[in-house]
């Protein structure tokens, strides 16, 4: 493409008006509705964006006003946005789940004077907090069911919006064609609030020039074409639906489905069949389970059929999706396989057509990962944050594992820094923190490195990055090897049988393990093995649990072993706790996060015997019942050695 | 004391509620020996929402199966749309645009959610069974359009998820929002809704509610509901019957009936001599 071309496309908007002339008649968005896919191409989607800006700027929308976005993905939705960036202002979509009393914080936060919403539920909400939001002057909604007694001096049908603009579109074209040339690459394309785990939330500013080149870069690396279908089934104000859904799309041409209801999803998956998806684990996790349930409903021949091709596919799938070289008759049952299980799955699921698609936000269990893989989906990982456009690291085709967030995306460099915390820089970081110089700050130096917050390293011989824990969790022990708990605890929790676990070792010469069994994998176990047990106590004493949760717990430690910096991290002994941590006695956070110091000190006595080589404890617990009543509770707890791979020992034995 | 005027009145909320749709003259429903309706007469008023309230045995029940032609009453006469209703059978009250619920819900538990929806389009049907079967011509048509109408009420009702699913599969909250489906799939000028509440956690109760009124609001549909939850009924509807012991004790707006001695009593329990 020229430059002059290049610089043509600066905006949204811009990319909208080439698709409406590149692919006038191809389908740009679609909705279920009515039990039927509606379509838009892209000439409908440019008629209905322009009319929706003549609209906005006859109601008197000024270039630089933040616009506000609440609801479900809808197209209508989607295309408001680019009609506020048409006008020069800034869309700033909102989570619908919110609470009104966060939705008030936002819109104060940037003086939104319009806001456009999806339906009663959420303008009630805005109607609660308008006190809070004294810049907010019109609110307009899609939906107008439940809407027709409201007192409409402020409040508009986007329909009627729409209707109004094409009646004043003589008066205002100008005034619209004038705004939108003022676009260029360091315009805001768009505002968006990080979800705020600490402290009050952040509006992330990014331009047109963050948007653009993270959607081109990232199209590029994977070779997403106008062919490509997605489902847009993610918040809106995630960074991420905004570049699948509005950068790479635009960029692209491809096409944006809308599912009928939020319940609706994975029928809807099903009958799109997306060629680029992406899901959090938990999706990936849910889906796998509800496949489990209903095979185990399935008879005898075909629990059979699908044991025994699985166990096919773990074995050569990856490879083959990988282009790694396997034999041919291993190849022929393979295909066969695809005929008669993969294939109806994948069909099921609604993957038959995946060609690539990604997982990122939190680590996924192997097995659920390598079962995808194994079907021929090729599911990668990425790893991002808000601050960049998304993309930070992605796996490339043929390099995905597990344990990686793969290789730096196009554009993208990144830096180690002492401590382990990874910084990145790229076209797609952010600008600003909107009205807040001083985080911006601290987060963006003047050179434009960007501190994630997280503790990583980069792979020698790959060059894939590998994430650790969070930055501030990360600690060193006593020689000065790094010390992850995090990391450790996570590759324990993928067992089923246990539910939680908390590893000790900052400071100290090895690292010990306190460890939760889960009651109901570990019960159904016990159940399906005849071992009899009357409490939750008895239960986690049970000598065949404990060898149980060795075996887990000396995998683990083979598996660090094998990473040159995390090896310290091998757990040498370990208990199995009398009681389940629990939030009411403190020692879990309500959305249960570990509170490692109060467990520290609740425990001391456990973690002194940890350490001083004693083969069991005797201790006494406090717990507090569900009535709020308290007791005690007193147990003699084995405390067990756990094998640990070469490389520590020799370590530990100096 | 509201408007009583044959041209009707407005709400506190702003509504427009219309003439006399049904009125009841001096009901009277005997079961043997037993009385379950003595002497009721009341009234339903285009757009309104309008409940009968009473204790366990009060004859509510009775009284929402005589309007819908389930039984015929010993005594009194039903006018509907200004015309006294001779007797009938239940499906030909039907067609002149009543629809109901029942208490006990009564879907076809091996159906579709869909399909048990289309049987409330039923006497929308008018192709013969032929070319039904064959899904020929005229037949093909119908079927869209009556597809069509159902698919706004599945939209509205928010039942998209559940679609092909069959009745059996579903819990009961939702059993009775496609029974609610079904009732408004018949696009019925008076909508019955027998206990349409019972057995619901307090979330259910409030989506009900919400479709009840948006029912109300957005198809202008005359809604007559029987209640047991007694704080769901006095935010919900305009105007109430109270019942005891198969006789009227109260009738007016949730105000007035609350501020009603014989309510109160029948409520709080005084005894019968």
């Amino acid at each position: 493409m020229t430059a002059s071309a290049d610089r043509d496309l600066e905006s949204v908007p811009a990319l909208l008006t080439r698709n409406a002339r590149k692919f006038p008649n191809k389908a740009a968005f679609r909705e279920k509705e009515y039990g039927i896919w509606q379509r838009w191409t892209w000439l409908q989607v440019s008629e209905e964006v322009r009319a929706m800006a003549l609209g906005l700027l006859a109601l008197g929308l000024k270039a630089g006003d933040h616009v506000a976005i609440i609801g479900r993905n809808r197209p209508r939705l989607y295309w408001a946005m680019v009609a506020a960036q048409k006008c020069g202002a800034v869309p700033v979509p909102l989570y619908q789940d919110s609470v009104a009393e966060e939705m008030g914080f936002v819109l104060a936060n940037c003086n939104a004077r319009f806001v456009i919403a999806a339906d009663q539920e959420q303008v009630d909400k805005v109607l609660e907090i308008q006190d809070q939001a004294p810049t907010l002057e019109h609110v307009i909604y899609l939906d107008s069911r439940g809407l027709r007694k409201y007192d409409h001096s402020r409040l508009h049908a986007l329909a009627d919006i729409e209707a109004e603009g094409r009646a004043a579109h003589e008066r205002l074209e100008q005034e619209m064609a004038a705004r939108e040339a003022a676009l260029n690459y360091d315009s805001t394309c768009v505002m968006l609030y990080t979800s705020g785990t600490t402290g009050r939330p952040k509006g992330v500013v990014l331009s047109n020039r963050n948007i653009i080149e993270s959607a081109k870069n990232s199209a590029g690396f994977d070779n997403l074409g106008p062919g490509e279908e997605v489902l847009a089934y993610l918040p809106m104000a995630w960074v991420g639906d905004f570049i699948f859904s509005i950068g790479q799309a635009f960029w692209t041409g491809f096409c944006v489905n809308c599912p009928e209801s939020e319940t609706t999803m994975m029928t809807d998956l099903r009958e799109i069949g997306p060629t680029y998806f992406f899901a959090p684990p938990r999706v990936f996790e849910n889906m796998l389970t509800n496949v489990m349930i209903r095979m185990e409903d399935a008879g005898r021949f075909k629990r059979w059929l699908f044991r025994v091709f699985m166990d096919h596919a773990k074995k050569v799938g990856g490879p083959i999706l990988d282009r790694k070289p396997v034999g041919g008759v291993d190849r022929a049952k393979y295909w066969l396989g695809n005929l008669l299980v993969y294939g109806p799955l994948k069909n099921t699921l609604g993957f038959s057509n995946f060609r690539v698609g990604y997982t990122a936000g939190e680590a996924i269990g192997p097995e659920i990962f390598e079962f995808y893989r194994s079907l021929g989906i090729n599911l990668k990982q990425l790893y991002g944050q808000t601050e960049a456009s998304v993309f930070i690291t992605l796996q490339p085709d043929g390099e995905v594992r597990n344990d990686t967030v793969g290789v730096p995306g196009p554009g993208v460099e990144i830096r180690i820094a002492e401590n382990g915390e990874v910084f990145y820089r790229s076209p797609g970081v952010f600008v600003e923190y909107y009205g807040n110089p001083e985080s911006t700050a601290s987060t963006k130096d003047a050179e434009g490195w960007v501190a994630t917050g997280d503790a990583g390293f980069i792979e020698k011989d790959s060059g894939h990055l590998r994430i650790i824990d969070r930055a501030k969790d990360v600690g060193k022990m006593a020689d000065g090897r790094m010390f992850a708990p995090k990391y450790v605890e996570n590759k324990l929790k993928f067992y089923p049988s246990i539910l939680e676990a908390v590893v000790f070792g900052a400071d100290r010469q090895m690292c010990a393990a306190f460890i939760n069994i889960d009651l109901t994998a570990v019960g159904n176990w016990a159940e399906r093995n005849n071992i009899a047990y009357a409490s939750y106590q008895e239960l986690a004493g049970h000598q065949r649990v404990l060898d149980a949760i060795q075996g887990h717990v000396e995998e683990v430690n083979r598996s660090i072993a094998r990473d040159e910096m995390l090896s310290g991290c091998q757990i040498h002994r370990f208990l199995v706790l009398h009681k389940e941590l629990d939030a009411d006695d403190g020692e879990l956070t309500r959305t249960r996060k570990v509170r490692r110091n109060l467990i520290e000190e609740k425990f001391a006595d456990l973690i002194a015997a940890l350490y001083d080589g004693s083969k069991s404890v005797y201790t006494e617990t406090e717990v507090t019942y569900e009535d709020g009543r308290k007791g005690k509770i007193s147990a003699t707890l084995e405390i067990r050695d756990a094998a640990v791979a070469d490389a520590a020992r020799k370590v530990a034995a100096e | 004391m509201l408007d009583q005027s044959p041209t009707g009145y407005t709400t506190e909320d702003g509504r427009k509620i219309g003439g006399v749709l049904m009125e009841m003259r001096a009901i009277t429903l005997s079961f043997g020996g037993v009385k379950a309706i003595t002497d009721v007469s009341f009234d339903i008023r285009e757009g309104e929402i309008r409940a009968i309230i009473g204790p366990n045995g009060a004859g509510k029940s009775s009284m929402l199966n005589v309007i819908s032609g389930f039984y015929v009453p010993q005594e009194g006469e039903v006018w509907f749309r200004g015309a006294k209703r001779p007797p009938m059978k239940p499906y030909q009250v039907a067609a002149q645009g009543i629809a109901r619920t029942f208490q006990n819900i009564a879907l076809f538990e091996g159906m579709s959610v869909l399909d048990n929806i289309m049987t409330g389009r039923l006497t929308y049907m008018k192709v013969n069974m032929a070319s039904q079967a064959l899904w020929w011509g005229m037949a093909q048509a119908e079927e869209i359009e009556n597809r069509e109408k159902v698919e706004a009420i599945i939209d509205f009702l928010e039942i998209q998820a559940i679609r092909k699913t069959p009745v059996a599969r579903l819990p009961y909250g939702l059993k009775k929002r496609v029974e609610l489906a079904r009732a408004l799939a018949a696009e019925p000028k008076l909508l019955l809704l027998d206990e349409p509440m019972a057995g619901m956690n307090v979330e259910e109760k409030e989506d009900m509610s919400r479709f009840i009124l948006d029912v109300n609001d957005e198809f202008g549909t005359t809604i007559a509901l029987i209640e047991h939850d007694m704080g769901v009924v006095m935010d919900l509807s305009d105007r109430l019957v109270v019942m005891d012991y198969g006789r009227k004790i109260g009738d007016g707006t949730p105000d007035e009936v609350r501020s009603n001695q014989a309510v109160i009593d029948a409520y709080l329990g005084v005894s019968h001599d």
